[in-house]
């Protein structure tokens, strides 16, 4: 039975969240390169050759990408042959956090949420932990900004409405949303399970590589359309105009109850971070 | 669209001549704020108790930067979303504040206020904040320190790179885009 030490997992998180928050993965570039050459705006094209710029200075300096370091969300899927040992595994990873904030000088943003008063060192992570078959531990850390956390929404569709109502939902939230997520983004789109499913699913589906199809035809073909229709908003980068509102759209989906149509628009700003490690 | 290279404090005829859509490079004192401090700034003007900082001819950015690493002079410093700060701006104006910096669209209410108060809301690149912090030059705290990555902070800065957003004549650089950009 393999076994994993408290402190491998703490030192593995802070890694990580370091990692993700200054180092933009290629996939993420690749796309900013791509909506450079096909943006007929000036200012557009301004916008994305500054974030390129600013990305590889964020990784030549080691420092954050953006100021916004995030929540930090952690994805954990852990074997159920394995034994972490000489502690908790929500503890080693809120440890992690804690460490990875404060040597990596990232920010910390957590609050409570009436006075306000900062937790000092970004905890608590949001930990989504799913145990499955084998003994490794994957850990992914995807550190979630606040500007667009919050023109996310989720809607109960009513059945009746079907694939023409998610669309338009999910089209309706980057339309409103306009440059307050930091365009161009990432959108993530959770169909189906419950209310709190659709929420998990979507977010889960922004950790796919930008560069990566969906598995699923017809969803990607879904993923095409609404893509087509949101770069033809024109909001362009940063809202300031321009083809590229987006850069990928993201679905995952479950069955749901036969009452329900349920869909989570999850917003990602330019900045996908995220980082994994298998223990 | 013209460029502009413009000193802080800005003068009210600074502010006439800028279109939505003006490139800027700023150059002088600007102060830091956002979310608890603009409600703490609030408070005192309700009280009618003086300012940690005299607003007149100011610009405000809205940033909460990352700590600086050591033999930096600041950490990453982007954008935050201004819409947060729409229901804590008049008073500001009020105060005689010139200038705002972050991201997104701004109310109804404070495009109005910028023509009445004659002021001016730029843009900055939201998620550029290493790069940003390259205009950076000096950093001081001088109020509300512990409110950590919000406190107020008198940042000089050099040729720091924005947009026109909102003009004082009522444009708007986001509604611009859209009429220019939008495909049926």
């Amino acid at each position: 039975m393999k076994t994993i030490e408290y402190q491998r997992i703490v030192d593995t998180v802070a890694k990580l969240c370091m990692k993700a928050n200054m180092h933009l993965n290629n996939d993420v570039l690749t796309a900013f390169q791509a909506s450079y050459d096909n943006e007929e705006s000036e200012v557009g094209k301004e916008v994305l050759e500054k974030l390129i710029e600013n990305a590889k200075i964020a990784s030549q300096e080691e420092v954050a990408m953006c100021q916004d370091t995030g929540v930090a969300v952690c994805f954990v899927e852990v074997g159920q042959d394995l034994v972490i040992a000489d502690g908790e595994l929500e503890k080693a990873i809120a440890e992690g956090v804690r460490k990875g904030y404060q040597e990596g000088y990232l920010r910390k943003s957590m609050c409570h949420p009436f006075t306000r008063k900062n937790t000092g060192d970004n905890t608590p992570p949001v930990i989504h932990t799913r145990v499955v078959p084998g003994d490794n531990l994957k850990i992914t850390v995807a550190p979630k900004g606040g500007g667009s956390e919050n023109m996310s929404a989720l809607k109960m569709l009513t059945p009746a409405q079907g694939k023409k109502g998610i669309i338009d939902f999910v089209v309706k939230t980057v339309e409103e949303a306009g440059p307050n997520p930091c365009p161009p983004i990432v959108v993530g789109v959770g169909i189906g399970g419950n209310f709190e499913r659709c929420a998990f699913l979507a977010k889960k589906s922004l950790l796919r590589p930008l560069d990566e199809e969906n598995s699923d035809p017809e969803l990607r073909e879904m993923e095409k359309e609404i893509l087509e229709r949101i770069n033809n908003l024109g909001i362009g980068p940063q809202g300031f105009g321009g083809r590229t509102t987006a850069l990928a759209v993201h679905i995952e989906m479950e069955p749901c109850h036969i009452a329900s149509l349920p869909v989570a628009v999850n917003i990602n700003c330019h900045a996908a971070r995220h980082a994994e490690a298998v223990l | 669209m013209a460029e502009y290279h413009l000193t802080t404090p800005l003068t009210d005829d600074d502010v006439l001549k800028l279109q939505a859509g003006d490139r800027v490079y700023l150059t002088g004192v600007i102060y830091t704020a956002r979310d608890a401090a603009h409600k703490r700034l609030l408070n005192l003007i309700e009280k009618g108790e003086p300012l940690p900082v005299d607003l007149a001819g100011q610009i405000i950015y809205y940033v909460g930067p990352t700590p600086a690493k050591p033999g930096k002079v600041i950490g990453s410093a982007g954008p935050t979303t201004s819409y947060r700060m729409d229901s804590l701006t008049v008073p500001l104006l009020e105060k005689g504040l010139k200038g705002m910096i972050g991201k997104g669209k701004r109310s109804a209410e404070i495009r109005e206020a910028l023509q009445k108060y004659n002021s001016v809301y730029f843009g900055a690149i939201g998620g550029a904040a290493a790069l940003i912090s390259k205009c950076v030059k000096k950093v001081e705290i001088i109020a509300y320190e512990d409110l950590g990555p919000e406190a107020i902070r008198r940042l000089e800065v050099e040729n720091l790179p924005v947009v026109v957003a909102n003009d004082c004549h009522g444009n708007d650089v986001y509604q611009e885009a859209i009429k220019k950009y939008k495909k049926q």
